[in-house]
C-alpha cells in the first residue's frame, strides 16, 4: 500500500494554508500505511542561509542537545527551530560541508533528513495523523509539499526508514510501490560514493536520482533514466526547490491521480485525498500515464 | 425513494440497508449524495433497484452488482463494477484501473476514458467506453464485448481467451496471441446491439471499428510447444 499526497500551489493566498491542507489530504491515507509517516514542505528561505534538519535513530533521542553540540562547533550564532524529534538549523551556506563532516565524524547516529534554502523534511514512526499533530504540520505554510503514509515491506520500521527521502539540496523524494534490484544498486552507489544510511529500498532510488544528477542529468532526465534503472513497481512524487514532478513506473502498478485548478495542482494515492481541497468539484481531474514525466515548477 | 447522505451516513450502513434489499422491494430509487471517493459503495447490491450517485466514487463501486442500475455522475476509482454479473453500471466521468475487472455479464458503461487493464480477465461482461482505454485492456478476457470508442493503449488483448474487443481508434500494440479479426455481419449485428443498449446507435459509425480477438495458439495446450511450457 503507501499513501502519498502533494500539494503544489499556484494561488500565493493559498500558501499559508499549505500545511493545513496537507495534514488534511494525508488524514485520508492512515490507512495506506499507518506505520510512519513523513511531511516535506517548502517553506520560506533566506540569501545565503541553508536549511538543515536533523533527527536521531528514533524519537527518543535527545535532538536538543544534539543541535547545541552540532551549534557549538560550527557557528554559534546559527538560529536553530526544534519541531517534535527534529531540529531545523539555519547555517550559512558555505557552512554546510563543515556541517556534514562534522555529524559523521562527531554524531553519527544523527541523519540529515533534509538540507536546502527552503526544505524541511519532517518524518516518524507513528500513526500519520499523530506524526502530523506532533510537528504541528497544520501550522506551516509554503509554496509546496508533499507527504507519504507508510506501510512497510522492504526494510524496518524506523524513523530513517520513512518517507521522505532528500534527494540532494532542496530535494526529496516519496514512493511507493517496492524495488527489487535495490540491494545490488545499494552496492553500486556505495562504490560511486553515494551515502546510503538503512536497508530501505526507496532511499536506494534516491540515491540513485542523486548520483544521476551528480553526474550532470536534470531531475527530468534523471526519472526518465530510472525507467530503465530500477526494477520493480513505483510511483515517485519529487519536489524540487521551485517544483514537483510525478513519475509511474510503465505498468503504473500502484494508484495516482491528479488534480488541477487555477489555484493549485494536487496529487493523491485516491480521489478522497483530494476532496477537501478547494474548488476540487470543479477541478480538472486525471490519473497520469504510465512512464511519463510529469513536472510543475513556479517562474 | 431513499435519499442517502454519505456525509451523515455511514457507508457501512448504506451497504447494509441495500443488502437487505428483497428482490421484488418497492423502494426501487436510491439517491446517494456526498460520496466524496469512498470505497465500496454499493457493493454486492442483489435487487433490481436504481441507484444513483451524485459524485465521484473510490474503488470498486458497484462490485459484484447483480441486477442493479448504478449510476455514477462522477468518476469511480479502480475495479468499479468488479465481478459483476449482471444489471448496468454507467459511469458518467472516467474510470480508474481494472473497469469491469472479471466481470461476469451485465453492462458497464464509461463516458470518458478508462485506464489500465480495463477488463482484465472479463468472463461475460459488456463494457462500452466512449474514450479511450489504457495499457493492458482485456487481458486474459475470457468473455464478454469490450467496445472501445477512442484508443487502447500497448498490449491491448494479451493472453486474451474468447472476449471479443472492438476498438474505433489506434491500438497502441497487441498483447501475446491477441489479433485483428475480419468485421464480418455477425460482428457489425453484435456491435449495433452494444451500440444501442449503451445509447450510442446512431452517434458513432460501425464501420470505424476494427475487431481484435484471440489467434487461439497460446491458450491451446499444443504438443509442438512443450519445451516453452
Amino acid at each position: 500500500m503507501c499513501g502519498i499526497a502533494g500539494l503544489f500551489i499556484k494561488d500565493p493566498k493559498l500558501e499559508p494554508q499549505l500545511g493545513e491542507l496537507l495534514a488534511k489530504m494525508t488524514s485520508t491515507l492512515c490507512s495506506r500505511g499507518p506505520d510512519s509517516a513523513g511531511f516535506a514542505i517548502y517553506g520560506k528561505g533566506e540569501a545565503g542561509m541553508t536549511k538543515v534538519t536533523i533527527a536521531g535513530p528514533s524519537d527518543a533521542y535527545d535532538i536538543d542537545s544534539a543541535a547545541k553540540k552540532l551549534i557549538a562547533a560550527i557557528d554559534p550564532t546559527a538560529r536553530c527551530v526544534r519541531r517534535h524529534s527534529h531540529a531545523v538549523i539555519s547555517f550559512k551556506t558555505g557552512d554546510v560541508p563543515r556541517v556534514e563532516a562534522w555529524l559523521t565524524e562527531n554524531l553519527p547516529e544523527i541523519t540529515v533528513m533534509s538540507e536546502g534554502a527552503r526544505l524541511e523534511i519532517y518524518k516518524e514512526v507513528g500513526y500519520p495523523d499523530t506524526v502530523a499533530s506532533e510537528f504541528e504540520i497544520a501550522k506551516m505554510g509554503g509554496t509546496h509539499g508533499i507527504s507519504h503514509t507508510r506501510m512497510a515491506t522492504e526494510s524496518a520500521v524506523t524513523t530513517n526508514g520513512a518517507h521522505p527521502f532528500s534527494t540532494g539540496a532542496d530535494q526529496c523524494l516519496v514512493h511507493n510501490g517496492s524495488l527489487s534490484n535495490h540491494a545490488s544498486l545499494r552496492r553500486e552507489l556505495r562504490r560511486d560514493g553515494i551515502k546510503i544510511k538503512t536497508e530501505n529500498d526507496t532511499e536506494v532510488a534516491a540515491g540513485y536520482l542523486t548520483r544521476q544528477m551528480r553526474g550532470g542529468q536534470s531531475l527530468g532526465e534523471a526519472l526518465k533514466a530510472s525507467i530503465d534503472d530500477l526494477d520493480g513497481f513505483f510511483t515517485f512524487v519529487v519536489g524540487t526547490e521551485s517544483g514537483f514532478g510525478v513519475l509511474r513506473d510503465p505498468i503504473a502498478c500502484k494508484p495516482a491521480v491528479m488534480a488541477e485548478t487555477d489555484q493549485y495542482v494536487a496529487f493523491a494515492s485516491e480521489y478522497k485525498t483530494l476532496t477537501c481541497l478547494p474548488g476540487i468539484k470543479t477541478a480538472r481531474v486525471w490519473e497520469p500515464k504510465p512512464a511519463t514525466v510529469y513536472f510543475w515548477e513556479h517562474n | 425513494m431513499p435519499v442517502i447522505d454519505l456525509a451523515t451516513t455511514s457507508l457501512r450502513d448504506l451497504n447494509q440497508a441495500l443488502h437487505k434489499l428483497a428482490k421484488d422491494t418497492n423502494e426501487t430509487l436510491w439517491t446517494i449524495s456526498n460520496p466524496g471517493g469512498e470505497h465500496s459503495i454499493a457493493v454486492g447490491v442483489d435487487a433490481p433497484v436504481t441507484i444513483n450517485i451524485g459524485g465521484n466514487v473510490g474503488y470498486f463501486c458497484g462490485g459484484m452488482n447483480n441486477e442493479a442500475k448504478i449510476i455514477i455522475d462522477g468518476s469511480a476509482g479502480q475495479g468499479v463494477g468488479e465481478n459483476m454479473m449482471s444489471g448496468l453500471i454507467h459511469v458518467k466521468g472516467d474510470a480508474s484501473q481494472s473497469a469491469g475487472a472479471t466481470g461476469r455479464g451485465g453492462m458497464l458503461i464509461v463516458d470518458g476514458n478508462a485506464s489500465a487493464r480495463c477488463g482484465i480477465s472479463m468472463k461475460g461482461i459488456d463494457i462500452v467506453v466512449k474514450g479511450d482505454i489504457g495499457h493492458l485492456s482485456a487481458f486474459m478476457g475470457q468473455n464478454g464485448r469490450l467496445v472501445v470508442f477512442g484508443e487502447a493503449g500497448e498490449a491491448l488483448g494479451d493472453s486474451i481467451y474468447e472476449a471479443r474487443v472492438y476498438v474505433r481508434g489506434p491500438v497502441a500494440s497487441l498483447g501475446a496471441d491477441c489479433i485483428e479479426k475480419e468485421m464480418r455481419d455477425e460482428h457489425r449485428a453484435e456491435l449495433l446491439e452494444l451500440l444501442k443498449a449503451s445509447g450510442e446507435d446512431h452517434k458513432v459509425d460501425i464501420a470505424e471499428f476494427r475487431r481484435y480477438g484471440s489467434a487461439r495458439k497460446l491458450y491451446n495446450f499444443n504438443i509442438d510447444n512443450a519445451g516453452a511450457y
